[in-house]
């Protein structure tokens, strides 16, 4: 059965409305009363940006929005999309010590979120272009959130950036691939039109290696940034993946993004194959879009899955349905062509293996099938633009960690096809250090920090932030148990 | 269960809690709803010849999310007839004759006082409390705080008012002085049966940063204000002691000034005031609050095995002495318990921009601390030697008992500034040297 559109449209949009909303301002100046101003805060550390955390929380409590605005924007000029997309739970608000003291961390993410819808709404430019121009030309590939953090990094310092975007609109997956009740892509927007404001030209619609090769834009610009991204979904190599009811998870969030909800087809019964955080997205929209059923099939155990706790907490309390521990080996299509059902395997997985149990086939009926089994690496993209580009046996670009630079003098890079794929911060943050690289090597000047100058650690030295040393709280909160159980035995 | 009954210059009432002399004691009606309550007295508003109010009146100091940690108004004394005012009087009395009725009164010349104390006593009141103290408005025109900022002047009306008293006669004083304890021996010295302190202190809240008018806001202009709330309590309590202390007062008090909770009343009662007037707090959440007063008193009276409030008003007297009394050679330093310690290092940052430099950051190791564990993340360590045992880092610490001040024993004994300068008078020891 063909799938279609199931809820009517006042409904849908209740269903996908934003489930962490805007803070009032009165919340916002009680969660920001909570904040106790921490001298070396460890939240700055968690951030992957240095974002100055309880600075910009205490010109909240102060009243001063447009302020903390800046203070936020300046670490990171896609503060209002982070806000709202970072898993605060492991970063900033993981660290936070009033978690230590109250049980409940400050609400880091929404207060970010509250001050800088602040001067969108407003149309408040903080951020400003260089005031000297340099007179060089940066070529930045891909629109994304690490192609963004280095165009607007360059473009504060006096260079002119220019982005080529294949798609009709700049801001990359913030853009197309955020779950809706998330955020929805006029936040994305915004940010792009604000750095389009200090000076950053735009080129949508244009695909680097169709329209414009590599070697042209090493001849027209002074540096080139790459921030590809990932490419398209891994496949599952089954039969029945190229029936029309199965769709990549990102495709089918693209969807939701690119047409009135109601419009938005889903199946009656819904598959979706993948552990990570974009099944997630995946299951828990089509259950809102109004799937009777929507289930999570992992090959692995739950203990094994990627999402972060929060996020499954998130689709069970929605009503999607899990599955562990089974295989998809096919697609099933009724005598139309259209999907009916997906044939599995139970498994078993120890240390890392899977194994498929014999005789333990059974089949889940369902009409569509989403796959979120991971992305591809761009190795042909980036074959096709750079043929001398050094990628490693994974895919991923070869960089300096610091400077974004590549094997190649002229290209730089960051994001996911530099990481392999982390956070929307972790781009940001790659991008406006590839930018800081490129300015280094355009005009001989390094830039630090940010380093809280006020913030000494031992020794002297400054702490530096999350944007020079990041830590990242699961590791520490391992750690720290490894460490209280040595201490208790 | 402690005797919470007092009897204040022969005014008596079955507990120590009054509703001060302000918007909630305007009317029977509100008497009424007091006494229901539980209060054990009330001080009437304020009676006089009739005057007219302004719109608006009151204002506020908010900290952080916490509203009005103070709270200034400029209105004035009664806006209803003096025969309405003691007509009503009568009526509470009559309804509730145990509790302590008091008329608050403020009047200008000497018939009017003698006239105003001998309706007082006609009608019922237990007592009467000359208002000496408020000031804005009334001021302006010879009454309120100008009579309570000129002791000789308090001296002479508390005298007139003494020619007509057959109640006793409470002397409300300003803190609007440069040492109060010179009003309180001037009411003492015209014949006062007792004081109460603080009337509020001159003050302006807020500036609205948008017209650049103060509130409360009148028609485009301010006043100066009336401050009290939870904001004035240290200084009511301090100007309480100096007159419990003062030898030549030597008067039962009333103590008024941010009392909201049976904590600061028990701690004005052990500074010696026998009764305690509430006002402010009754404004912010109503007469209702009296109960876990009287509870909380109870409870910590039986707790430390008092019998009655009566024996328990002063306690703490004696122990405010003069500096110079006290031991230079007593020695507290901090202590930081790591098990509590979350991380902020704001006892780090206080000490070393605020005061002594004496806690230094240091590496974490072997310390697990909470979320703030971020590695290399420096820990506050106090330098013991470098240590004043100022409370600073205590004080800012926002976890509680996670440092706490430990005294010291240096097996010195104790020497105050005085004896100190006998014996270098006396050549039996060298200056102890400057601090570095």
């Amino acid at each position: 059965m063909p799938i279609s559109p199931k809820l009517a449209p006042q409904v849908v949009q209740a269903n996908m409305a934003e489930i962490a909303p805007r803070y009032s301002a009165q919340e916002a100046i009680i969660e920001a009363n909570r904040c106790l101003f921490c001298f070396d805060a460890p939240c700055i550390q968690a951030c992957p940006t240095g974002i100055d955390i309880p600075s910009f929380i205490k010109k909240i409590a102060n009243g001063n929005l447009t302020a903390a605005a800046r203070t936020i924007l300046t670490a990171n000029v896609l503060g209002a999309s982070c806000a709202r997309v970072c898993p605060t739970e492991v970063l900033c608000e993981g660290a936070c010590v009033v978690l230590d003291r109250e049980g409940e961390a400050v609400k880091i993410g929404r207060l970010q979120r509250y001050a800088t819808d602040h001067v969108y709404e407003h149309s408040i430019q903080v951020l400003k272009p260089g005031p000297k121009k340099s007179g060089k030309k940066v070529a930045i590939i891909g629109g994304g959130p690490a192609g963004l953090g280095c165009a607007a990094e360059l473009a504060q310092l006096g260079h002119h950036a220019v982005v080529f975007e294949k798609k009709p609109y700049a801001g990359g997956l913030n853009t197309y691939g955020i779950a809706y009740y998330k955020m929805t892509p006029r936040a994305s927007l915004q940010e792009v039109e604000m750095i389009e404001r200090l000076g950053v030209e735009f080129r949508c619609g244009v695909e680097v290696g169709m329209e414009i090769s590599g070697s042209e834009l090493e001849k027209e610009f002074d540096a080139i940034f790459v921030g590809v991204g990932l490419g398209g979904g891994a496949r599952l190599k089954i039969p029945g993946e190229n029936l029309p009811e199965v769709v990549e998870a990102l495709d089918f969030i693209e969807q939701i993004h690119a047409h009135p909800l109601h419009q938005v087809s889903v199946g009656q019964r819904v598959a979706v194959i993948g552990g990570g955080n974009t099944a997630i997205d995946a299951v828990t929209q089509a259950k809102r879009l109004g799937a009777e059923k929507a289930v999570l099939i992992y090959r692995r155990g739950q203990e094994e899955m990627s999402a972060y706790e929060f996020e499954q907490e998130l689709a069970k309390n929605d009503g999607a349905e899990f599955i562990f521990n089974a295989m998809p080996l096919e697609i099933i299509a009724d005598k139309r062509g259209h999907v009916a059902g997906l044939k599995l395997a139970r498994t078993v997985s120890s240390n890392g293996k899977v194994e498929v149990l014999p005789g333990s086939e059974f089949v889940e009926p369902v009409e569509m099938v989403i796959k979120s089994i991971g992305e591809q690496k761009q190795i042909e993209l980036l074959k096709k633009v750079f043929p001398a580009l050094e990628l490693d046996k994974k895919g991923v670009v070869v960089y300096n960690r610091q400077t974004g630079q590549t094997n190649l003098a002229k290209v730089f890079t960051g994001g996911d096809c530099a990481n392999g794929g982390r956070e929307v911060v972790n781009a940001v943050a790659e991008g406006k250090k590839a930018a800081r690289g490129i300015h280094s090597s355009l005009a001989g000047q390094k830039i630090a920090g940010p380093v809280q100058p006020s913030r000494y650690g031992v020794n002297g030295e400054p702490m530096g932030s999350g944007f020079d040393r990041p830590i990242r709280v699961p590791e520490l909160e391992a750690d720290y148990q490894r460490e209280k159980a040595a201490k208790s035995m | 269960m402690a005797d919470l009954s007092i009897n204040l210059a022969g005014i008596k009432s079955p507990n120590p809690f009054w509703v001060a002399s302000g918007p909630p004691a305007n009317t029977a009606y509100q008497c009424h709803r007091a006494f229901e309550a539980g209060w054990g007295g009330v001080v009437w508003k304020t009676i006089g010849d009739p005057i007219v109010n302004v719109s608006s009146r009151y204002s506020a100091l908010n900290l952080g999310t916490t509203r009005m940690v103070g709270f200034n108004n400029i209105e004035l004394i009664s806006d209803r007839s003096v025969e309405t005012n003691f007509r009503e009087i009568a009526e509470v009395k009559k309804r509730w004759p145990k509790h302590a009725v008091i008329a608050s009164l403020m009047v200008d010349t000497r018939e009017r006082w003698h006239e105003f104390v001998k309706r007082s006593a006609d009608v019922g009141a237990d007592g009467v409390e000359l208002n000496f103290g408020c000031p804005h408005g009334m001021c302006e025109r010879g009454m309120g705080s100008a009579v309570g900022q000129r002791p000789e002047v308090t001296e002479k009306i508390v005298s007139w008012v003494m020619e007509a008293a057959t109640i006793p006669v409470i002397v409300k004083l300003t803190p609007n002085i440069t040492d109060v304890v010179y009003a309180a021996r001037a009411a003492k010295k015209g014949g006062g049966n007792a004081i109460s302190l603080i009337n509020t202190i001159n003050s302006i809240t807020q500036v609205n940063l948008d017209n650049l008018v103060p509130e409360p806001y009148v028609a485009g202009l301010s006043t100066h204000g009336g401050y009290c709330g939870p904001a004035v309590k240290p200084i009511a309590l301090n100007m309480v002691q100096s007159c419990a202390a003062d030898a030549e007062v030597g008067l039962p008090i009333s103590g008024i000034g941010g009392i909201s909770n049976w904590r600061d009343a028990a701690e004005f009662i052990a500074l010696g005031s026998t009764s305690v007037q509430v006002c402010t707090a009754i404004m912010h959440y109503g007469f209702r609050i009296v109960e876990d007063m009287i509870e909380g008193l109870n409870d910590y009276l039986d707790s430390k095995g008092f019998k009655s409030v009566m024996e328990f008003v002063g306690k703490a007297v004696p122990t405010l002495q003069k500096w110079e009394t006290l031991d230079l050679h007593y020695q507290r330093i901090a202590k930081i318990n790591y098990d509590k310690c979350i991380g902020c290092n704001l006892c780090y940052i206080a000490c070393e921009d605020g005061a002594h430099q004496a806690i230094a950051l240091v590496n974490p190791n072997g310390h697990g601390l909470g979320p703030g564990r971020v590695p290399g993340k420096p820990i506050p360590e106090i330098k013991d030697q470098e240590c004043v045992g100022c409370n600073l880092c205590s004080l800012v610490c926002p976890v509680d008992d996670c440092i706490t001040m430990v005294s010291l024993s240096n097996g010195e004994g104790k020497m105050s500034w005085s004896d100190y300068q006998t014996k270098l008078s006396r050549g039996e020891m060298k200056p102890i040297p400057p601090h570095p």
